[in-house]
């Protein structure tokens, strides 16, 4: 639909990711059409759509995650800082510490609440006790979440709240020190009050990372987010500052989705 | 908009929004027409009345600016529903404002007819005005009704009209209070109603405006006539 690069309207903004005539097939079946899209430097962008617009796909193609299923194929160009994540060569595992994860359902591990942050650390870095314990510290610090676990750190990240768990997952996927976080509908399995709490971070991590926000609630990508894309059936409808997407959308598609006139 | 919301009682809420304005601007424009009709003529009964409705149109304000609280809070609306509600919110305000005015002409003709002096209240020019605001009221009002961007532009040009008119209802007055000064209450008084009148025009232009910004999404006040017919018709 859009063969032209979508850009948010302000200029001098640094782009983090390049997306570049992505196409994305499950099989055979088409599930991102020719996407151009840039998501700019800490600042956060938002994918709203209907469910299958190919929001959840987009987003998983920026740290490879559908590289874990067998048939599933993305053409086209996606840089990262100027290079291309899709290209041969491209190591996995560096490319997932830069470029982190954070899912619907909370999924700590089943360890402590010290060692399910120290676990991805340990993978990419050797630190000692002690710097570990400060890592451990920082992250759960940004992640809005040690004052409240502090004491039990030993303790199983199983024990936490709902709310907790999920920004444990946070302290998790920043620990390892990545410069994208990708957050797939994190709040939408919480409360009013634990999703207020994560939103507020995703607010006060943005001084820092990139944070590209997948959410079916369309409140929610109008609160937290600087930049917004709607998608659907696969094609990235409309790409714009937050607020006049939600104020004045350029596309009647955009429109009637935003105001539920969608049928 | 035109395509109907998922949820119908949705539609219907934004239904009775906007026929409740156009129900309230329906009445303004009749307490206009009474205001200037006692002006003319001073009928005590017409005076009474204009300043009894002023209660009604004063309920129609609150009762609405309460119903877009209710829809905000239950819709969180977005887009053009978002900038209708906001624009109703300022609209009623300003039908609100106009109703005062109208309220302030039947008070002023009670005092003009009571004094009675009869040469000036039959002043055809104030009448002129009048007819100009009314006429931008009531076409502001068809265009919020249809959403009509581009007739919304026509109307904010006619304000200039009735600012013209009113300077010249000023330089007249002068005229008569210089040459027979017994008549400067009254013509004071006159002062006061083409001052309302011109204050009318301002308030339909900012109607008009508010529908501008429904349709369009652009917020045209205090900008320019040209860029506001530029962004309408656009």
């Amino acid at each position: 639909m859009n063969a032209a690069v979508l850009q948010p309207v302000e200029q001098a903004l640094t782009q983090k990711i390049q997306v570049k005539d992505l196409n994305f097939y499950y099989g055979k079946f088409q599930a991102l059409k020719n996407i151009n899209l840039d998501i700019p430097d800490r600042k956060v962008t938002a994918f709203i759509g209907p469910s299958g617009c190919g929001k959840s796909t987009l987003l998983r193609t920026f740290n490879r995650m559908y590289a874990l299923y067998p048939n599933q194929e993305a053409k086209g160009e996606i840089l990262l800082d100027g290079e291309n994540i899709l290209g041969p060569g491209q190591d996995l595992n560096r490319l997932r510490a830069k470029v982190g994860m954070v899912f619907q359902k909370p999924t700590p591990f089943p360890m402590s609440i010290h060692d399910n942050i120290a676990f991805g650390v340990r993978l990419y870095e050797s630190l000692s006790p002690r710097e570990m314990d400060e890592r451990v510290e920082w992250a759960l610090r940004k992640a809005a979440l040690w004052d409240e676990v502090k004491g039990k750190l030993r303790q199983s990240g199983t024990s936490l709240s709902g709310g907790q768990q999920q920004r444990l997952c946070i302290a998790r996927a920043i620990a390892v020190r990545p410069e994208v976080l990708l957050l797939d509908e994190p709040a939408s399995a919480l409360d009013p009050i634990s999703t207020g709490r994560i939103e507020e971070l995703v607010h006060e991590l943005k001084a820092d990372y990139t944070i590209v926000i997948v959410t079916h609630n369309m409140q929610q990508a109008a609160r937290v987010s600087d930049y917004t894309a709607y998608m659907y059936l696969g094609d990235l409808v409309e790409f714009g500052v937050t607020d006049e997407v939600f104020i004045k959308p350029k596309k009647k598609e955009t429109e009637d989705y935003i105001t539920g006139r969608f049928g | 908009m035109g395509t109907e919301h998922l949820s119908k009682q949705y539609d219907n809420d934004l239904e009775t929004l906007r026929s409740g304005v156009l129900q309230m601007g329906g009445l303004v424009e009749a307490q206009i027409r009474g205001a200037i009709d006692a002006f003319a003529h001073g009928n005590q009964d017409l005076i009474d009345q204009v300043i009894a409705n002023e209660a009604r149109v004063n309920e129609y304000e609150v009762r609405i600016d309460d119903d877009c609280s209710h829809i905000i809070v239950k819709r969180q609306p977005a887009a053009s529903d978002l900038r209708l509600i906001m624009a109703i919110s300022k609209t009623v305000t300003d039908l609100e404002r106009i109703g005062d005015e109208a309220q302030k002409i039947a008070r002023m003709s009670r005092q003009i007819h009571e004094r009675g002096h009869a040469d000036l209240h039959r002043f055809a020019t104030v009448r002129h005005a009048a007819d100009i605001a009314l006429s931008m009221l009531r076409q502001a009002l068809d265009a919020f009704a249809r959403l009509d961007a581009a007739d919304a532009a026509s109307i904010i040009r006619q304000d200039v009209a009735i600012d013209t008119e009113f300077r010249s209802i000023l330089r007249q007055l002068i005229t008569f209070m210089m040459e027979d000064p017994r008549t400067i209450s009254t013509a004071l008084e006159i002062v006061w109603i083409a001052k309302a009148i011109e204050r009318i025009g301002d308030h339909a232009k900012n109607i008009a405006e508010d529908v501008i910004y429904i349709v369009k999404g652009t917020d045209v006040r205090h900008t320019a006539v040209e860029v506001v017919e530029r962004e309408a018709l656009g």
